[in-house]
């Protein structure tokens, strides 16, 4: 080894991870109904409270849960960010709206892509329903819905928020 | 009945972007060999080694207390490693002080770390989910829905998280330790930064850190022998909840709340701003600073923010209840030492050792972590008078 030979303070060693994903039952069966398109809760038998994507148990009364729900691509926005930054591995161009969305009919949101908006004009208590990908296109993913569009209903008022029925908010006016 | 313990060591490292210079057994080791001399004690007084850091895959490297047994002198010694994500620092300092006061341990050394300089913190919190759409955007883009909605229901002015990331960085500036040097910082200045995850810019975001802390935790009957003033535990709390569940409180969690409560009582502690003299709390985002406010009872529910905006936070401004005097995490985190820094910054507190950043007289101080979802807690109190 030469003498003049720079010390070496740092290598590069990536590491790679693929895994076989077990779903469980509740999760599995999510899962095959939104390969058809149909998004599919369950209800707690307790709190009645529907959960999507299920799995399998409330969380909040540790009981399992069996009753599917077939729920309706309309939702609300919960709460939502506007991201500047690129995610690692996803090809989305920043800025994107992410927003915490709750299906009309369930009690629990989850995080999509908001589109189709002005990212200014997005708010707490808007409406918004889902924009699917062409049917050829689906597989056993949420990716299946391309994104969440704002729709043309009121604003629903935030004590409302994730306790509208399966009718969604016109439904409840 | 928990026997006495206390805290009788401390150690850090500094806290930077990249330790370039040492591995991360260096890195711990530095962290513990400073704890130890801080006690007055070398690696045969220890009977037991709790280790705790962050997910894994923020280095990359699976299992790393395996590989640090020898660097942390555990040939022979029971060594256990701790995690419960970003609290982990938290929950690793209480595992070794349960192991004292339960009188199993006379004397332990606890140690976390992070060396977020080798992999990429951000990549390992948003790696995707099978039924979820990949659009997980680390950490802020977790919390800022949330940090939305408490902007939203206690109608606080846009520059309060722009007041703690100034309040934060100027009580950094007097810590040598801390990561972010920024004795110049403005609001205007933190107000123009970026837009990260909208509400949350730039500077009102924790810094990528490389570093570790270590503290030696001994039964009562052995405090003399080191030479430093002790921290007495007072109080120790852990609580979890799950991430979600139908009409779950992420502004304020239920599992924040209630281990606040208990490790208030174990302490005596009725108003915990009257009652305690500085808190180190868990801020990686500005806006946690009037939220935990709330959350941890230093404020009724919705005006965390005026106490904020009063300066009754600030070090700086003669506060009453000066929080993260160190600088806190918005000013460095090592994440899976992040919490451990909050608990020996208490210690550091009550035992009259914090330097520059000293809050006089402190005899009584919190010190807090969460992680995951918000979802684990983990809370002591520490004291300069034995219980």
């Amino acid at each position: 080894m030469s003498e003049d030979t720079e010390a070496v303070t740092r290598i590069e060693t990536p590491v790679y991870l693929q895994y076989n994903f077990t779903a469980g039952r509740a999760p599995a069966r999510f899962l095959e109904r939104i390969r058809q398109g149909v998004l599919t809760g369950q209800r707690c038998p307790r709190c009645a409270n529907v959960y999507i994507p299920p799995r399998g148990s409330c969380p909040a009364c540790g009981v399992p849960t069996e009753e599917e729900v077939v729920l309706p691509d309309k939702a609300t926005v919960q709460s939502f960010t506007v991201v500047a930054i690129p995610i690692p591995n996803n090809p989305i161009k920043p800025p994107f709206v992410i927003a915490n969305l709750v299906l009309d009919g369930a009690n629990i949101s989850f995080i999509h892509l908001m589109s189709e908006c002005e990212n200014s004009e997005v708010h707490i208590g808007q409406r918004v329903q889902a924009v699917w990908k062409p049917e050829a296109e689906w597989t056993y993913a949420m990716d299946n819905i391309r994104y969440f569009k704002p729709i043309d209903e009121p604003d629903v008022p935030v004590d409302r928020i994730g306790r509208l029925p399966i009718g969604g908010w016109e439904d409840e006016q | 009945m928990a026997k006495l313990a206390a805290v009788v060591g401390i150690g850090q490292t500094h806290y930077k972007t990249r330790r370039g210079d040492v591995s991360i057994a260096g890195l711990v080791r530095e962290a513990a060999v400073n704890a130890l001399e801080d006690a007055g004690l070398g690696w045969d007084d220890i009977e037991a080694v709790i280790i705790g850091k962050a997910p894994d895959m923020f280095e990359g490297v699976i299992m790393p207390e395996i590989y640090l047994t020898d660097a942390l002198g555990c040939n022979g010694k029971p060594m256990l490693r701790v995690h419960t994500a970003g609290s982990v620092g938290g929950s690793t300092a209480l595992v070794a002080a349960s192991h004292v006061q339960s009188g199993m341990f006379k004397r332990v050394l606890t140690v976390t770390f992070e060396k977020q300089s080798e992999s990429n913190a951000m990549w390992a919190l948003s790696t995707p989910q099978p039924f979820s759409v990949h659009l997980n955007a680390g950490a802020g883009g977790y919390f800022a829905p949330i940090i939305r909605e408490y902007m939203r229901r206690s109608g606080a002015p846009y520059d309060v998280g722009i007041k703690v990331a100034v309040k934060d960085r100027l009580h950094g500036a007097r810590n040598p330790l801390a990561h972010l040097q920024l004795p110049e910082i403005t609001m205007k200045e933190v107000e123009d930064s970026m837009m990260l995850w909208d509400p949350i810019r730039f500077l009102e975001a924790c810094p990528s850190s490389d570093g570790a802390c270590a503290m030696v935790i001994c039964s009562e009957d052995l405090v003399a022998e080191s030479p430093k003033p002790p921290a007495w535990i007072r109080g120790v709390a852990m609580r979890s909840e799950p991430t979600m569940y139908a009409g779950r409180e992420e502004v304020s969690p239920q599992a924040g709340r209630d281990c606040a409560a208990d490790v208030y009582r174990q302490a005596g502690i009725t108003d915990p701003r009257r009652d305690l003299d500085c808190a180190e709390v868990y801020v990686p985002f500005s806006w946690y600073e009037p939220m935990w406010l709330e959350n941890l009872g230093f404020a009724p529910e919705g005006e965390g923010w005026k106490l904020t905006m009063s300066g009754a936070t600030s070090l700086d401004e003669g506060g009453d209840i000066p929080w993260n005097c160190s600088g806190g995490v918005l000013s460095s985190n090592p994440i899976g030492a992040s919490g451990m820094i909050r608990f020996a910054e208490a210690a550091r507190q009550v035992r009259g050792d914090a330097g520059a950043h000293q809050v006089e007289g402190a005899r009584l101080a919190l010190g807090h972590a969460y992680g995951g979802g918000a979802q684990f807690f983990a809370m002591w109190v520490v004291g300069a008078d034995k219980p």
